[in-house]
């Protein structure tokens, strides 16, 4: 029930003074409230819940996160203990490599 | 889909994992709060990849677990009444109440009907002038400001023969609640990221600081549990505690304040009990004076609701993190999500749904884990 997923804004239009947007999900479309995000503009992210829109998906947010994961993996595979799995292939040096 | 499988990579999961790994050097206990990321952690086995240290105790964030039965048997009641149209989230309906569920209810005749959105009930409200339509307002503070928009509209568009039955709860003061228990063993937390998305981060670092423990904001995505819990490890290891926010993309410090606004305008603090933990100070929403016409519990005024948990489950320690669902000897036998004796087999959140989904058929031999080598069947 919990559940919040992003999604992407198709159209907004005005129905009843409430205003309203239809929105991807990754193929399923719903109609989602954004009366808590009255700036949202169509193109944008934002995470929903229940059919409402709680918060702007930031993308640059989003990309700069998944940079940081890429980053961690090489700082263990500097110290890390040659025993511990290596990253996935080709990334980094090889183990023989790491053990000398 | 754009955003979910970005962060479910299996590579960068493994690089996350090395530095958890690199990091820790004694056992440590973090809790979850959401019943969501519980879900994601059993069904992708985090917790069974994470370093033997780092143990991850399963915390009472799952709304349909946590809602009191005294409120259930109240819904049950309302619904059963000739002339109401009884509108629910789809998981509330198996949760057993004393005897019976939403969906006995609607077999004997009730007119019980799921809805996607909490607007859902407020159309049908208005395409139904002659009945009474109910929603049963359930949940964190991710689900609080829908339904209160429900009472806000139903008032701006004058429409009289719709209510709210209100049983909100909040994660701070459950947060304070685990801490003060003499029982706790959490040393950090790994906080409600949605929740978070609408009422930001400022609640936070007073807790932190006062029990000394980290809070780290955290998403729902694999990556992003492993990444609240390498935050948090950091932190236990350095001896620091403050709060974090590891799920910056949909979370900022001051929330949404649209939706905080609405909170503030159509409900007020209140105690709740929590189902199987009991009452926890300021720890509930209800609808504020302002509102009062649109609440179903003024609006129906049912009493005499004599309330009984089963005696075998024991969903109360579950949802405070002092049991782990296998370890209830009901688990699987006479407690099945087809069959369940506490809310926490029902909902995809509870954490018994979620041992029951995903671990039923490594269990009990999942709790001696297997030697590294050996045959997974
Ligand atoms: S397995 Fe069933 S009986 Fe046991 S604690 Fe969970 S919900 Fe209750």
């Amino acid at each position: 029930m919990c559940l919040a997923v992003p999604g992407r804004v198709l159209d907004i239009e005005d129905r009843d003074g409430t205003r309203m947007a239809t929105v991807d999900f990754g193929g399923v479309v719903k109609e989602v409230c954004l009366e808590y995000l009255p700036d949202l503009r169509v193109g944008e992210y934002a995470v929903v819940h229940v059919g409402f829109a709680l918060q702007r998906l930031d993308e640059e947010s989003a990309r700069r996160t998944l940079e940081l994961f890429e980053n961690l993996g090489l700082l263990q595979e500097e110290f890390g203990d040659p025993d511990e799995p290596d990253g996935p292939e080709g990334f980094g040096r090889s183990r023989e490599e790491a053990r000398r | 889909m754009k955003y979910i499988e970005e962060f479910q990579d299996p590579a960068l999961a493994e690089r996350l994992l090395g530095e958890i790994r690199a990091a820790v050097t004694r056992p440590w206990a973090l809790m979850e709060v959401c019943g969501g990321q519980t879900h994601t952690i059993i069904r992708h086995g985090i917790d069974q990849l994470l370093p033997d240290e780092v143990e991850l105790i399963h915390g009472p964030g799952c709304p349909v677990c946590v809602t009191p039965l005294e409120v259930i048997d109240k819904a049950l009641e309302i619904a059963s009444r000739p002339g109401v149209i009884f509108c629910s989230f789809g998981d509330m309906l198996r949760v057993p109440g004393t005897g019976r569920d939403l969906f006995q209810v609607r077999g004997e005749g009730g007119d019980v009907r799921v809805v996607y959105s909490p607007l859902d009930a407020l159309r049908i409200a208005r395409q139904n002038p002659g009945r009474q339509v109910v929603f049963f307002g359930i949940g964190f503070e991710t689900t609080a400001p829908p339904n209160a928009m429900t009472v806000y509209q139903a008032r701006r568009l004058g429409i009289p023969n719709f209510s709210l039955l209100v049983s909100h709860v909040r994660v701070p003061p459950a947060i304070e609640a685990i801490m003060r228990s003499p029982k706790c063993r959490v040393q950090g937390f790994l906080a409600a990221g949605h929740v978070c998305s609408v009422m930001g981060t400022g609640e936070y670092p007073e807790l932190s600081e006062r029990h000394r423990v980290p809070i780290v904001v955290t998403g729902f995505e694999p990556l992003d549990i492993l990444e609240g819990v390498r935050r948090t490890v950091l932190q236990l290891e350095r001896g620091e505690h403050s709060v974090e926010n590891a799920y910056p993309r949909a979370v900022r410090p001051e929330g949404n304040p649209a939706a905080r606004a609405m909170l503030d305008d159509v409900f007020e603090v209140t105690d709740r009990a929590w189902r199987g933990i009991g009452v926890i100070p300021d720890s509930g929403w209800r609808l504020s004076p302002r509102y009062r016409e649109y609440d179903a519990e003024h609006r129906f005024q049912v009493t005499g609701i004599d309330t009984r948990e089963p005696a075998a489950c024991r969903s109360g320690e579950v949802l405070q993190g002092l049991l782990k669902p296998h370890e209830c000897e009901a688990f699987g036998t006479v407690c099945t999500p087809r069959s369940p004796l506490g809310a926490t087999m029902v909902s995809s959140e509870g954490a018994c749904a979620a041992y029951y989904l995903y671990r039923r058929l490594d269990l009990p031999s999942a709790a001696s884990r297997p030697l590294e080598g050996s045959p997974v069947v």
